[in-house]
């Protein structure tokens, strides 16, 4: 049911996520952040049942952050960062699965390259240009494809994602009505938009 | 829903006059969809020592590791290089230890031994292995592709000729299968070195 879509530009990356908390014909809560930031200059937009998102992904950014601490300020690189989540779910796969389903896009300050990593919920693993989780995939991977080109700009890869959600809103038997949109650039990691506010209780 | 069908793969590797051929096609998918069409399904081992994995591609990926984790130990250890035959038998071992809880794939060692002889050895998702002299099929269309093979396959082709066979059996074979294709890439070992090419087909 989550959505999470992805665009990588040339100076960065764009990802965006629903913000419905559901679960059967309930929903909890609609104004969800499910674009957990994990470093500096890395974020992950997740899809699956509340629970494992959040066990997930605090678990990998809490390794990140001590990692950086035992290593006097080293960060991870983005594919680093990309292969330790694959690692971790591939090992829990036949333990105790996390059913969840990531973009994990991330800005190298090193060699100031932008990556955006597919990783699914077994553990696969791969480099793309944009991408889409869940059954946003069937909604939005073709507009992506006939849109997306070589070194876009943010504006050009906003329209994009723009696109995509559109696609979403008038096709997708599921009502989105919220949709949080971060940026991964040279600066960091910030909320371009939101349709509500995590923050509010 | 089966496992080995989930992500999609084709891989074939033929054995020339003192070569080896092996290639891939390049597409991972989820069932139906296409996810990317730059998926590495080959991986080279060693200069002149080649494994595919075909099957579900998170093991795909969690072999791979494996495998060279093994691989540089053997190195520390034995201090020379693995050969083609045991690589293929450590292999074996490693997916029958797995025997009641397999790593759903189903590899091919392709390479050229110490005195630059071709090796080919395939094994199914718990290690029974085979070794062959001619060619070895892995993947979700293997009836397609043992029928191009053995309709196509020469023996003691040189690597020119080989290339183009390999490239011609693959080709025609994911195309008619919906869940490999999208591109190829052919690796020819020669005791030279080895030469790598894309092959674009069908983008569909």
């Amino acid at each position: 049911m989550d959505t999470v879509i992805g665009v990588q530009y040339k100076d960065g990356v764009i990802i965006a996520a629903d913000q419905a908390n559901a679960r059967s014909i309930l929903i909890y809560q609609s104004n969800l952040d499910k674009i957990k930031q994990l470093t500096s200059h890395s974020a992950m937009g997740v899809s699956g049942p509340n629970c494992d998102l959040v066990q997930f992904t605090e678990y990998i950014s809490k390794n990140l952050q001590l990692y950086e601490l035992r290593h006097e300020g080293t960060k991870l690189s983005t594919k680093a960062q990309a292969n330790f989540c694959r690692n971790e779910l591939a090992v829990a796969l036949r333990k105790g699965p996390y059913q969840v389903s990531a973009l994990l896009g991330g800005f190298d300050l090193t060699t100031q390259k932008p990556s955006l990593y597919y990783l699914d919920y077994m553990g696969t693993l791969q480099k793309v240009p944009f991408g889409a989780q869940g059954y946003a995939q069937y909604f939005t991977l073709s507009t992506m494809d006939r849109e997306y080109r070589e070194n876009l700009d943010e504006t050009a890869a906003l329209d994009i994602i723009g696109k995509a959600i559109h696609e979403l809103q008038s096709r997708f038997l599921i009502k989105q009505n919220n949709f949080i949109i971060k940026v991964i650039d040279q600066d960091g990691v910030r909320v371009h938009s939101q349709g509500a506010d995590p923050a509010d209780t | 829903m089966s496992v080995m069908t989930y992500n999609g793969a084709a891989i074939i590797a033929m054995a020339g006059k003192d070569c080896v051929g092996i290639a891939a096609d390049r597409r991972l998918g989820v069932q139906l969809t296409t996810i990317a069409t730059d998926f590495p399904k080959i991986f080279q081992m060693q200069p002149k020592l080649f494994v595919g994995l075909a099957g579900l591609g998170t093991d795909v990926q969690t072999l791979k590791n494996l495998l060279e984790f093994r691989m540089n130990l053997y190195k520390l250890k034995e201090e020379r290089d693995m050969s083609p035959k045991v690589l293929s038998h450590m292999l074996g071992k490693i997916l029958y230890s797995k025997r009641f809880g397999p790593y759903f794939v189903e590899p091919i060692v392709a390479g050229l031994d110490e005195s630059n002889k071709p090796f080919l050895s395939t094994m199914d998702l718990i290690g029974a292995t085979s070794e062959e002299k001619d060619f070895v099929v892995s993947g979700t269309c293997t009836g397609n592709m043992f029928g191009m093979c053995e309709s196509l396959y020469k023996p003691n082709m040189e690597a020119e000729e080989l290339f183009e066979t390999l490239a011609q059996a693959l080709l025609s074979s994911v195309d008619r299968d919906a869940v490999s294709g999208w591109g190829g890439i052919v690796h020819i070992i020669t005791k030279e070195g080895v030469l790598t090419k894309e092959l674009k087909g069908r983008q569909d």
